[in-house]
């Protein structure tokens, strides 16, 4: 331990994080073990640990630039664009994803995520589905119109622009971009959701429907939501993970249930930072 | 007080006349180029100078073996330089970034080959298609030094607005675990046809244009070409001819002149026209 030479006001930070107190007996959907990341030569998190639980909504939650999305990159392994290097283990169905041989096709299929900037793609809505799930197999012109409506209805986008299928899906207005991307990702049918920041570039409209929505989801999927939306993670988590900016990178503070670090925070940083939504 | 900013300072005044003149002295200068052009050649044109051989060194007859050779020297040259040019800007945009060395490498080889005086291109294509690959003087060996010629051109401007599209469609493209192959032929590649189009223009208006290069590597033969094997005429060649080695051949060359130009005008409409359809079908 070496909080000694820890700043004063820092002294709290747990050298060693684990999964929070009184949640083990929860089925852990992903396992994030001992990771480490570095990209170029910059370590943007070193040995971090957290269980996502299956079937909640996780989130996490930190200042900007404490590595929350890259973390999201870790999981369906984007951080391999940006000359990272990644250590450690993430554990999914048994296996690890960080393995060279993991099929990563598969893995995006299974862990779906969602963007800050909802970024459909610049042809027809129809082709915004055809073109993933015929990279996944299905190739069936009925199959694909029937995934297709399911999980615009889904998002409940059918009954909005079921008439305009045909159209270009980027003149679709923010909100229902957003939900798109969504229902883009649902109709692959994976079985975690990695959402980053989903609500930020919309209106408050459109934030409380994608909010809803993301609740509703949870029944059938696990959620790892980061967001730098405190009222958001208040709103709508069961879990939440606290990450701080710290000694050059970002280190997992705390996690807990919602209540917990929203009503009594064990660690003085997330005291700090969770009070910063009520002044 | 009335110090609220106003639009009206004197750099503001000054950068607004220097734009518009300069615009203006762009309109006037085509302008005059395309009156000039007009004024000297049309008397001369008739419907039979498209389908006629020249006859008397091109004083009189018409223009139709020249036609042939420019339209299969162009077809040609895009068929050899497209695809290449679409690979090698793929490769350099999708797969190397900018900081490592080969792909450093090939920006500068590409930058000196866009440096090389055409007659000097003219001269590598007679020792290297002509000569040394056995091709003669031939619309292909020209067709294929006229490719050299605008790769830079097609490489350097389809990679550029393949780098143009925001690196999110990438990403969003791989979380939805799409292969590297159908993001790029389905996403990327027709996001980009506005800047492909652009540059294969201005490659057929290079192309059309060059005469110093073809003069080695396809020669100034008059007659109709029967193969692409067969040395041919293209029309720059021909103005050129007419122009400096045929006394009384200027109204001639007036009417070829304007003839490229009017084709080069085709060519573009024709070319949009293609690109629009191929972006449309992408994106149903």
């Amino acid at each position: 331990m070496k909080v000694t030479s820890k700043p004063a006001h820092l002294k709290s930070v747990p050298d060693d994080y684990h999964a929070a107190p009184g949640t083990h007996q929860l089925p852990t959907h992903i396992s994030i073990e001992n990771l480490s990341l570095k990209i170029d030569t910059q370590i943007i998190f070193d040995k971090l640990s957290l269980p996502i639980y299956e079937n909640r909504i996780n989130t996490l939650i930190g200042p900007s630039g404490c590595g929350k999305s890259s973390l999201l990159n870790c999981i369906t392994r984007l951080s391999d664009y940006n000359n990272s290097s990644l250590e450690g283990k993430i554990i999914l169905d048994n296996n690890d994803l960080l393995h060279k041989k993991t099929d990563l096709i598969k893995l995006r299929r299974k862990v779906g995520m969602i963007f800050q900037k909802p970024v459909p793609f610049p042809m027809s809505i129809r082709k915004n589905f055809a073109l993933p799930l015929k990279e996944h197999g299905v190739r069936n012109t009925y199959d694909i119109e029937q995934k297709m409506e399911n999980a615009l209805r889904a998002v409940g986008l059918w009954k909005e622009i079921s008439n305009r299928i045909d159209t270009r899906a980027d003149k679709l207005s923010g909100g229902q971009q957003q939900r798109l991307c969504i229902a883009r990702v649902l109709a692959l049918e994976p079985k975690a959701i990695l959402m980053d920041e989903p609500c930020s570039s919309l209106d408050p409209m459109a934030t409380a429907i994608v909010e809803e929505l993301i609740v509703g989801l949870k029944e059938k999927y696990t959620i790892f939501l980061v967001t730098h939306n405190l009222a958001q993670a208040k709103r709508i988590a069961d879990f939440v993970a606290f990450m701080w900016y710290h000694d050059g990178h970002g280190r997992l503070i705390e996690h807990n249930h919602a209540d917990v670090i929203f009503e009594k925070p064990s660690n003085p940083i997330t005291a700090a930072y969770v009070q910063g939504l009520t002044e | 007080m009335n110090a609220l900013p106003t639009n009206n300072n004197l750099a503001d005044t000054l950068l607004k006349i220097a734009s518009w003149a300069s615009g203006i002295f762009i309109v006037l200068f085509f302008g005059y180029l395309l009156f000039d052009i007009t004024v000297n050649g049309f008397s001369r044109i008739d419907f039979s100078f498209f389908y006629e051989s020249p006859v008397n060194a091109g004083r009189q007859g018409g223009i139709a073996p020249m036609l042939i050779s420019t339209l299969l020297i162009l077809i040609l040259c895009l068929c050899i330089s497209l695809p290449i040019g679409i690979a090698s800007a793929i490769y350099l945009a999708e797969y190397t970034n900018e900081k490592q060395w080969f792909s450093r490498f090939i920006r500068r080889c590409l930058n000196i080959i866009s440096g090389v005086p055409s007659i000097v291109m003219g001269l590598f294509g007679y020792a290297f298609f002509v000569i040394a690959l056995k091709l003669g003087f031939s619309l292909l060996s020209g067709a294929l030094t006229l490719a050299a010629m605008v790769l830079p051109l097609l490489i350097r401007s389809i990679e550029d607005s393949l780098r143009a599209i925001p690196q999110s469609y990438r990403l969003n493209a791989h979380a939805l675990g799409l292969s590297q192959w159908r993001m790029i032929f389905q996403i990327l590649l027709p996001m980009a046809s506005q800047g492909i189009l652009l540059a294969v223009i201005l490659s057929i208006g290079r192309a059309m244009a060059e005469t110093a290069a073809l003069l080695y590597t396809s020669g100034y033969v008059m007659r109709t070409p029967d193969s692409i094997m067969d040395s041919g005429r293209s029309l720059s060649v021909h103005i050129f001819d007419l122009s400096m080695n045929v006394p009384g051949g200027e109204p001639s060359a007036y009417a070829s002149a304007l003839t490229l130009i009017v084709l080069l005008l085709i060519i573009n409409t024709i070319t949009a026209y293609i690109s629009r359809i191929i972006k449309n079908r992408s994106i149903k």
